[in-house]
């Protein structure tokens, strides 16, 4: 039998750093109040689709959707996605018009270990909606040095 | 039918791996990472099936002469050729495989300046003419001249290498199916190259892979081209006769 | 020129929500990672992307280094008129890159 112990050959080599440089819950409610620029946030209407268990942080798909009609009057002004432990706790910001017609944004990124994702979606009424996540990252095998 | 037995037996080289039920790496992979691949307008790879499609169109060498001045209609051409590799090569009397076969005839044939090993130029025209292979079976040439590479191959594959003193056996044949760290071992079918591997962030070849291997059990690595990879290489294919092709997959 | 992979639909009906996916060749160098050499490699990423069709700006991204290597996006837009759909996407180095698909809405 193979002891994984022995095996834990590297971590993955892409974001690693000192632990003072990532982000924090603290630094992800900065950011989050930046985009809204001080606005509350309730929870709904956003859905995140993202594997709870991710095989390479590298390259982790994600989609978001919000329940929204995208006319003139009520539409989906912008998307903005954040997490705790990467270097920095900005991920993507999309911005829409009522003529995306669907508000939804699907991507790949990166996620520098197990952490908290949250979605944020800014409607055409002023108001803020959300939706959060916990993904856990595996660590690869065989990682070259 | 009772005599032909035997030699059925004898002739995979491999009897664990055709023991076993085989399984590509695909298989163990996640639902997201799967429809990665299977998707052609999300799967990474594909911008060097891409690139290779624009290469493989551009005049090079002194007669101005591209891939497809000599190799026309590419789809019928180039249909299977990736499936039959590592091959003979008559030229070096020696096993080839099909990145050294592309830099070859680009070298030789068309005259332009060689294509470096893992250079995006000669993994890119690998993966479009491994592209014309995909969902073909896996077929090693019967040429009784490869045998001795494959020999070579499987010995290399069952010997133990590095401070951890492992084969790629005791992973690959012994262990497939479990985990280490967070991977399922996979049963190391050389069925998608070159792919897109989600920890290189970018696509590599299968000799690229096989160094991850074994800098994994902290053993030295082959030069890229070396022998001893097309020897593995002509017995993975082996071992993994009859297997669809995937290339570009795409891996964790 | 970066390679760029990009699904439109070359038809569509007036009025149609059609999907828009895009794969393009790049590192996305995040500015954390160390080199060869142990040195940290600078940030090269790109930054922004947009989609204009039919005098809008229909859809636009601002990338943080989180964004995976060979950034893909999905989105859809509604169809208007025939013409060009023009992708763009900008980054450090002076990055810049702009696709012009062609869709013929009937
Ligand atoms: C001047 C003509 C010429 C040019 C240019 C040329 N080739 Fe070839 N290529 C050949 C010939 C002749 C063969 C041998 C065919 C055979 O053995 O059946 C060959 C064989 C091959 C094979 C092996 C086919 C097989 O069935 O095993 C591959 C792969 C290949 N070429 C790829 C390329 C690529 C990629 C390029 C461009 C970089 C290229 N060739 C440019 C003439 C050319
Ligand atoms: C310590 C266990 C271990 C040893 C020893 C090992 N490998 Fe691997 N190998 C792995 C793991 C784990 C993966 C999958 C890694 C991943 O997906 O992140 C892998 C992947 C592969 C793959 C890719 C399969 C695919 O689906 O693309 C091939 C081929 C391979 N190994 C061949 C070899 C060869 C040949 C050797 C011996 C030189 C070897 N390995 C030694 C653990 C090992």
């Amino acid at each position: 039998m193979i002891t994984t112990r022995r095996l834990l050959l590297a971590a993955p080599a892409v974001l690693l750093l000192p632990q003072a440089s990532r982000a924090s819950p603290e630094a992800m409610t900065e950011a989050v109040q930046a985009f809204t620029r001080g606005a509350t946030v309730r929870s709904g209407r956003v859905a995140m689709d993202i594997s709870p268990l991710v095989e390479n942080g590298n390259t982790v798909p994600l989609s978001v959707i919000v329940d929204s009609p995208m006319t003139a009057e009520n539409y989906v002004r912008a998307i903005a996605v954040f997490n705790q432990r990467n270097p920095q706790p900005h991920v993507i910001t999309v911005r829409l018009s009522p003529r995306a017609g669907r508000a939804i944004l699907a991507t790949n990124i990166r996620l520098a270990t197990s952490q908290v994702l949250l979605a944020v979606a800014e409607l055409s009424d002023g108001s803020f909606w959300s939706d959060s996540t916990q993904v856990v990252v595996t660590l690869a095998a065989c990682v070259e040095g | 039918m009772k005599r032909a037995l035997p030699i059925l037996l004898l002739a995979p080289l491999c009897l664990s791996a055709s023991a076993q039920e085989r399984r590509s790496g695909f298989e163990n992979m996640a639902r997201d990472t799967q429809a990665m691949q299977t998707d052609d307008t999300a799967n990474p790879g594909m911008l060097w099936v891409l690139e290779g499609q624009s290469l493989w169109h551009q005049p090079a060498g002194p007669a101005a002469q591209s891939c497809a001045s000599c190799h026309q209609n590419t789809e019928v051409s180039m249909r299977g050729v990736a499936a039959r590799y590592p091959a003979w090569d008559e030229a070096s009397a020696a096993p080839i495989d099909l990145a050294g076969r592309i830099a070859q005839c680009r070298e030789t044939r068309q005259g332009a300046p060689p294509l470096a090993r893992e250079s995006q130029g000669l993994l890119s025209l690998s993966a479009y003419v491994g592209n014309q292979s995909r969902g073909l079976p896996i077929a090693p040439p019967a040429d009784p001249r490869m045998d001795a590479a494959r020999e070579q191959g499987r010995a290399l594959y069952t010997a133990r290498r590095g401070q951890l003193d492992l084969s790629c056996a005791q992973c690959h044949d012994d262990n497939a199916g479990r985990r280490l760290a967070g991977s399922t071992i996979p049963q190391a079918h050389p069925t998608g190259y070159p792919l897109y591997r989600l920890e290189w962030q970018t696509l590599g070849s299968l000799q690229r892979r096989l160094r991850g291997c074994m800098t994994g059990v902290r053993a030295e690595p082959f030069a890229y081209g070396a022998s001893e990879y097309v020897a593995i290489e002509a017995f993975l294919a082996s071992r993994a006769q009859g297997m669809a092709l995937e290339t570009p997959a795409v891996r964790p | 020129m970066a390679r760029v992979l990009i699904n439109i639909p070359a038809a569509a009906r007036r009025g149609e929500i059609i999907p828009i996916r895009t794969l393009i060749q790049h590192t996305m160098e995040t500015g954390y990672r160390p080199g060869a050499d142990g040195e940290v490699l600078p940030r090269d990423i790109i930054r922004r992307f947009t989609c204009t069709y039919d005098g809008e700006e229909v859809f636009s991204a601002e990338f943080s280094p989180a964004i995976a290597a060979n950034p893909f996006l999905s989105f859809t837009l509604v169809t208007t008129n025939s013409g060009p759909v023009v992708l763009r996407w900008e980054g450090d180095n002076g990055f810049a890159q702009t696709e012009t698909r062609e869709i013929t809405v009937a």
